[in-house]
């Protein structure tokens, strides 16, 4: 499957590939991690900051995970929920879920964890002006009330299907008497919570070191630590990151571009493993002609882009890794992507025949925006260019090309959505196609379906509702979904931790062999 | 003297002034920093909030105002991204900048003014053009290849320094290279021209004819004038290292102002860009006002002018 097309391979990297496959005869170097218990990683970007309110990162998720804990926990491989800090939660109502708190539990300054710090917690995020930015994670949130000291309730402004998603990975509690004292100015420099590991120094930019949390309570299905010392670095090349890796200075790194993970694999003292993401790639048209009258307002048009581009070839050849390609405009695992829907597998003739029966036999000229995987999008722009469609790329910063498409002005794109990692259709489809401002076709049937699914927690109307949606959206080729994004990790074969679909590292469940 | 330096001043704040104007023009026009700030999943109720919260709402020029008037206070205000005082942010970083700009000129002049010395004393020479091979090869490569290679041969296939990090001295010494190399050929050449320039004046000859020793001539006479300016052009090079050190700090994972500037960009995050440019922009200016006068004591014909 690899190979079929030149590789991108950038300058830094085909060097730096050169050099380290000339070193391959050199002795592999002694893993430094396992010696002494500490798990040294690295990623390349700072943290803005470790509270996780003020922190809208990746990495700002995975420090969430390792040093607080939510009231309830989503197993990520099955996907059933049970208890965390809560041991017991019951959905009373639509719009109430009580929790039985767990006893015992202390944060990590020696506080007790208790209900008072929960409703604390939810009072914190309600209140306005706070300049948190996680708010679409909590704004669903009416209230919460103490009903005893280890009892607790939340209520929902409406029924919300993706509560029990966000009370289980975006909400995590706070020491109630500690945050009051400190606010997020000293919960970024003196993280307290009750999570497995514990921040015991933090040089912004540059590390983190974390703990294991002698005290993690019992029954917690995160599991006591394995690994006594993570050592979080900051190194931004990814050239350097693999340097590291490779001499040992490093046990785990991630993002680790397809063609250097594909070299790193080769080495014996490497694990290279390739994981798929939430993340999804998809053109969008402006259908609804919402940046003025334009040829993809036409469904022939949508549908010969869509039949024009091979999108198999792409992922085979270039995007690689666990990508595979998409036909619904969604990530497959989320709860409600169907994937029961009208497909458009490569089809030159069939592309050149619906754009000539569109009125435009020789094709068009049209802006694109994008701001990511120009190496994407060069093969796509060259399939369009088979049937006649020319160009004008307007490459741009994510802020700039999503501005674009929200204040009418972007015709065609090529975009990408993480979904944050929740694993339902909730997280994308409405985003896009449910009268928000990203929505570009503007389909009142769809938006009724979409609204349909958002405001119920019955599962079975969900789906249907979903599937109604979805099927008229590929229908209309109102998108061309393309293919997920996956990530490469790679380790050193001392270390036992295996990635998840959601591309959130959890490194407490990480041991060495 | 006195009102030169006054117009040299008022001419620094007006090109300080300038500069963060333009800056602040230019990042806007990269994109809505509330939508940079909320991240990608947030919704438009959200980019509201934020914009309120931050006070992007307002009009440019009532934020761009706001800033200078802190910034003339010495208040730079918060990291829009780190919700931390900029000022803190940079006083912990520049350190790091200027420790490697410092060494990494000390560097590029320990190297470039002997080598730049010997090619104008033996002209066409096999040494002019092993000189001349050095000064080529500093200006053709680029520093990011030039640093990895650095790494893979003293990091992976003789691990005797380090690749990342700015913990000891070890960490500084492969960024030193890289940044300082990239200056030599500058220097080196300036050295070279101007030295071969001097040794053929009049008064050069003048003082052989005399029958000063030739290290005395060479010193003493003629390298203290060819080396005007290179004192000139270190100046601007310092300058340039320290924009230049943005690439160097982040192949080597050296956390300093330039990577700070780097990263706020991408990130839109204003207060932190304008303060760091504004601190960039006058260490151009002081450092070329500096130049002026150690120009100007080298040479008395420069006072007198």
């Amino acid at each position: 499957m690899m190979n079929k097309t030149p590789r991108r391979v950038g300058l830094k990297g085909l060097a730096l590939l050169a050099a380290l496959s000339a070193a391959t005869w050199l002795p592999t170097p002694a893993q430094a991690g396992k010696a002494d218990d500490t798990l040294n990683i690295a990623w390349d970007r700072e943290l803005p900051n470790v509270d996780y309110y003020y922190n809208t990162s990746r990495e700002g998720i995975v420090v969430n995970r390792l040093v607080w804990d939510t009231l309830i926990y989503r197993d990520p491989t099955t996907g059933e929920f049970s208890g965390l800090l809560a041991e017991s939660f019951e959905i009373v109502d639509d719009t109430t879920f009580e929790f039985k708190l767990r006893k015992g539990v202390k944060f990590h300054n020696g506080d007790g964890f208790s209900a008072k710090d929960v409703v604390a917690t939810i009072n914190f995020l309600l209140a306005p002006d706070t300049g948190k930015l996680s708010k679409q994670t909590v704004d669903w949130i009416k209230g919460a009330e103490a009903l005893d000291d280890y009892t607790v309730r939340i209520y929902a402004k409406a029924p919300t299907p993706l509560a029990t998603l966000y009370l289980a990975g975006d909400i995590p509690m706070y020491p109630a008497d500690h945050y009051a004292k400190v606010g997020p100015g000293g919960m970024g420099k003196e993280p307290v919570g009750t999570g497995p590991y514990k921040i015991t120094k933090m040089v912004p930019g540059k590390e983190i070191v974390f703990e294991a949390n002698a005290d993690y309570f019992a029954g917690s299905p995160k599991g006591k630590p394995a690994i006594s010392k993570i050592l979080q670095r900051t190194i931004p090349d990814v050239n350097t990151q693999i340097v590291e890796l490779t001499s040992g200075k490093l046990d785990w790194i991630w993002k680790v571009p397809a063609d250097q993970a594909e070299k790193l694999a080769t080495l014996p003292s490497l694990n290279v493993v390739s994981a798929g993401t939430m993340r999804v790639g998809y053109l969008q048209f402006d259908a609804a002609g919402r940046s003025g009258k334009n040829p993809f307002q036409d469904v022939r048009v949508r549908k010969a882009v869509s039949y024009a581009i091979d999108r198999k070839a792409i992922v085979d050849n270039i995007v690689r890794g666990a990508s595979e390609v998409i036909n619904s405009a969604c990530y497959p695992e989320q709860f409600g992507c169907t994937q029961d829907v009208t497909t458009y597998e490569y089809d030159l003739e069939k592309a050149k025949a619906l754009l000539a029966e569109a009125g435009y036999p020789d094709g068009f000229r049209t802006e694109i925006y994008a701001y990511r995987n120009r190496d994407y999008l060069e093969p796509m722009l060259g399939f369009l260019k088979e049937i006649g469609i020319e160009t004008d790329l307007r490459y741009g910063k994510y802020a700039a090309t999503r501005d674009a498409i929200r204040s009418d002005k972007v015709p065609f794109a090529f975009m990408t959505w993480g979904s944050g990692s929740v694993p339902d259709a909730d997280a994308i489809v409405p985003v896009f196609f449910g009268d928000s401002p990203d929505d570009l076709a503007r389909d009142p049937e769809v938006q009724a379906e979409l609204k349909k699914a958002g405001s119920t927690v019955d599962t079975k109307v969900r789906l249907a509702a979903y599937k109604k949606a979805l099927s008229k959206i590929a229908d209309e080729a109102y998108w061309l979904p393309l293919w997920t994004f996956s990530t490469n990790y790679a380790m050193s074969q001392d270390v036992d931790w295996t990635p998840t679909a959601d591309e959130i590292p959890r490194f407490f469940f990480a041991k060495w062999k | 003297m006195l009102i030169y330096t006054a117009k040299r001043i008022l001419l620094a704040i007006l090109v300080s002034l300038t500069v963060s104007a333009l800056v602040f023009s230019l990042l806007y026009l990269s994109g809505d920093p509330a939508t940079a700030l909320a991240g990608e999943r947030a919704n438009e109720a959200d980019i509201l909030a934020i914009k309120a919260a931050y006070g992007f709402d307002q009009p440019v020029y009532v934020q761009y105002f706001k800033w200078l008037a802190g910034a003339v206070q010495g208040e730079f205000g918060n990291s829009v991204y780190f919700r931390l005082p900029v000022i803190d942010l940079i006083t912990e970083r520049l350190p790091v900048t200027m420790t490697l700009g410092v060494c990494a000129m000390a560097f590029a002049l320990l190297l470039s003014i002997p080598l730049g010395v010997l090619a104008a004393m033996y002209p066409n020479s096999l040494i002019d053009r092993a000189a001349l091979l050095l000064a080529v090869l500093g200006q053709a490569l680029p520093s990011f290849w030039f640093a990895l290679m650095l790494i893979v041969v003293f990091a992976y296939w003789f691990p005797i320094l380090p690749a990342s990090g700015s913990d000891s001295w070890e960490h500084f010494v492969l960024p030193t290279i890289v940044l300082g190399y990239y200056a030599t050929p500058a220097f080196m050449r300036l050295t070279r021209t101007g030295l071969l320039d001097v040794l053929s004046s009049d008064y050069v000859r003048t003082a052989r004819a005399k029958g000063l020793r030739p290290a005395k001539v060479l010193f003493k006479h003629a390298l203290r004038n060819a080396i005007i300016p290179v004192v000139s052009l270190a100046a601007v090079q310092f300058g340039f290292m320290l924009t230049g050190s943005i690439i160097i700090e982040t192949v080597f994972a050296l956390h300093g102002a330039g990577f700070l500037a780097w990263e706020s960009i991408s990130r839109s995050d204003f207060p932190t860009v304008q303060a760091v440019l504004l601190l960039f922009s006058w260490f151009y200016i002081i450092l070329t006002f500096l130049a002026d006068l150690l120009n100007a004591w080298l040479n008395p014909r420069i006072r007198v002018a």
